[in-house]
């Protein structure tokens, strides 16, 4: 099992390597585009462009321009984007990264055990009216558009019912870290978190459901019931455990593409400064070291969350530690 | 509760499915008796109603749309309407079960000995420790080698005949009374098909169970049953003790399936012999006797539903008998 794990961790290593070459050449070598320019902005003067050149190594080999690249991103954390005015990209990254982190976390717990609880209990109760309405519901969880239910939300914690007993606690749109208010943190991002939570609970607990009824016709199953178990316990204990896998899958690749950046419209909606409207600014205004560094940052996420995901994996299906 | 009576007694027993708005008969009218360290082999091909019999004694049928009627008294109780909460104390402790495919009944996720001392906490307050140590010496009973580290393995690092093995050892973690087996060994080759078969012989003397063997194989049932009861398309075709039965058939059906095992003796056979066509689906069994489409002997008064009439120690549903023109009896080890 260790060293299923270990070998896991060195495959993360070889992937994150891959795609930092990646990234970099089609950033800084894709043929006819002179990177120099391109990092130092529009109309910049020739000094500028001299500064960039030597900075960066365009004038030497591309893997000496990698290497240059990869210290100026991760060890001298001073790489620089010339479209906002000589502001280092890393620290940017860095003040956004939590935000993201916050939401998408937070977001992911919410769906999570709503899901769960919603697709166990429209299994257990399959074919009855409580199945169906759970299931009507999550559908139109799934239908909603982000965006809209966000501004929804925004209309009646902001402005329609902001002053009444209900919603008077909700603070102002934007983030609050959680080292100055823990309780402002949450207060700010529970409504983002449902908000970002009601598509994925509709996706997952229909997931879900339709894998647990597929397991409730597994010879195991059958099995189960005629070892005398109860009802609860073998829908709990042998198919939910068992239906976990698909879960868990689904469920590593939602939440990385997340933090990646992913939840740029939940960002936009409530005013949130996270990594994926970061990106988007970034992109507006081909800002290109700000581009590359978040790039980067969301591949890192993308791995380590489908790494940890194997991890879980092995814990939760024996069968993929011997393979 | 007085000895002499059967432990399970089944009379008149039907099952039947909704589709389209019809009730489809699987089963119709099935009665037999199981005494107590007795094997009973039900023999039938695939769609009898076998398994769906064994099931329905089980409780394990909850499709929508099921009729179960008739009776299954189980040491006196009755099964048949019974709730699921009174059946849960049943199975796995009086009454247990055990599967033709050993590949995919234990839940993949878990260990063995877990599994196994899963049904013992179930159904007896016992500690952990207390169970585990059952688990090991059934194990061991059951011809598991080195048990203690077996016990601790996952279903997918078994052998398909150590799994069984470990499946028939969870069966009889409670030492039930009756043990369901359903084609135990059809999924198995043959050098540990004959292993699990002297395993199930033997629990009469070593746990005093009864044995319910369902299989679809006359060989299976000439090395291990005492009676037998042959199913064909849902309706007893013929029962009886199996000596008897293999030594003069009286249902042509039992003919046919007898003919259709391999001679151990004698010049080797060309090609068995085998039943021309397919058994009806339940929807089109003809009003009269089901196998008469299939039948050589097949005559007018085939088309009246023949009821069991006893034949010797069998009960035989068929006409020939009565009329006098009984099979030939068969040679002696011939099967």
């Amino acid at each position: 099992m260790l060293t299923a794990l270990l070998r896991r961790l060195a495959q993360t290593l070889f992937v994150l390597f891959g795609i930092s070459v990646l990234v970099f050449l089609v950033f800084f070598a894709t043929p006819g585009a002179d990177p120099t320019a391109r990092i130092a902005g529009k109309n910049a003067s020739p000094e500028t462009m001299e500064k960039v050149r030597h900075e960066y190594g365009f004038d030497r080999p591309l893997p000496v321009q990698y290497a240059t690249m990869m210290k100026k991103l991760f060890i001298t954390r001073d790489l620089t984007s010339y479209v906002d005015r000589g502001e280092p990209v890393v620290p940017e990254i860095v003040m956004a990264a939590p935000v993201t982190l916050s939401l998408a976390a937070g977001g992911a717990a919410i769906w999570v055990i709503a899901s769960v609880t919603m697709g166990t209990v429209a299994a257990a109760f399959r074919g009855t009216l409580i199945d169906r309405g759970l299931m009507i519901l999550g559908l139109i969880g799934i239908s909603l558009p982000v965006f809209w239910l966000g501004q929804v939300a925004n209309l009646v914690t902001q402005a329609r019912y902001h002053d009444t007993w209900m919603f008077s606690w909700v603070p102002g749109l934007g983030y609050i870290p959680f080292s100055e208010s823990p309780t402002g943190w949450f207060r700010a991002l529970i409504i983002p978190w449902i908000v970002l939570a009601v598509l994925f609970t509709g996706i997952y607990g229909r997931v879900l459901r339709a894998d647990l009824v597929a397991a409730s016709g597994e010879d195991f199953m059958r099995t189960a019931r005629a070892k005398g178990l109860s009802p609860a316990r073998v829908l709990l204990v042998h198919g939910l455990r068992t239906s976990m896998i698909t879960f868990v899958s689904l469920f590593g690749l939602d939440f990385a593409q997340l933090i990646g950046g992913g939840a740029l419209l939940t960002e936009v909606v409530f005013g949130l400064q996270g990594v994926g409207r970061l990106t988007y600014q970034a992109l507006s205004n081909l800002d290109l070291p700000l581009i590359m560094a978040s790039v980067m940052y969301s591949a890192v996420f993308v791995v380590l969350a489908n790494a940890v995901v194997d991890v879980i994996y092995v814990f939760l299906d024996p069968r993929v530690r011997d393979a | 509760m007085p000895d002499d009576l059967p432990l399970l007694e089944v009379r008149d027993l039907s099952v039947s499915f909704r589709s389209r708005g019809r009730d489809v008969p699987i089963v119709e009218n099935v009665s037999f008796s199981v005494d107590r360290q007795e094997i009973l082999g039900i023999v039938g091909e695939s769609g009898s109603g076998k398994s769906v019999t064994a099931m329905a004694i089980m409780g394990l049928i909850d499709a929508p749309g099921v009729k179960i009627t008739g009776s299954a008294l189980f040491r006196g109780q009755e099964l048949v309407g019974l709730s699921q909460r009174s059946f849960r104390h049943l199975r796995g402790r009086e009454i247990s079960m055990i599967f033709q495919d050993p590949m995919t009944a234990f839940t993949p996720v878990y260990t063995i000995g877990w599994q196994i001392d899963e049904q013992i906490r179930v159904h007896e307050a016992i500690s952990r420790t207390g169970a585990r140590a059952r688990t090991v010496q059934l194990l061991g009973d059951m011809g598991v080698p080195d048990p203690e580290r077996t016990a601790n393995r996952y279903p997918h690092q078994l052998s398909g005949g150590l799994r069984q093995r470990a499946m028939i050892a969870m069966a009889l973690s409670c030492n039930p009374s009756l043990l369901i087996a359903d084609e135990p060994t059809t999924a198995l080759d043959v050098t540990v098909q004959a292993q699990i078969l002297d395993l199930l012989r033997n629990l009469r003397h070593n746990y005093g169970s009864s044995v319910l063997l369902i299989t679809h194989d006359m060989g299976v049932v000439a090395e291990t049953c005492d009676r037998v009861m042959v199913l064909y398309s849902g309706r007893v075709a013929e029962r009886g003790p199996a000596e008897a039965v293999f030594r003069q058939p009286g249902h042509p059906y039992t003919g046919a399936l007898l003919d259709s095992i391999p001679p151990l003796t004698g010049p080797r056979p060309e090609r068995l012999p085998s039943i021309a066509g397919a058994p009806p689906p339940p929807l089109e069994r003809p009003s009269g006797c089901a196998f008469a489409p299939r039948c050589h002997y097949v005559h007018e008064s085939c088309m009246i539903l023949p009821s069991l009439i006893a034949y010797g120690t069998q009960d035989v549903a068929c006409v020939l008998p009565a009329e006098g023109h009984p099979l030939p009896p068969r040679a002696a080890g011939a099967a």
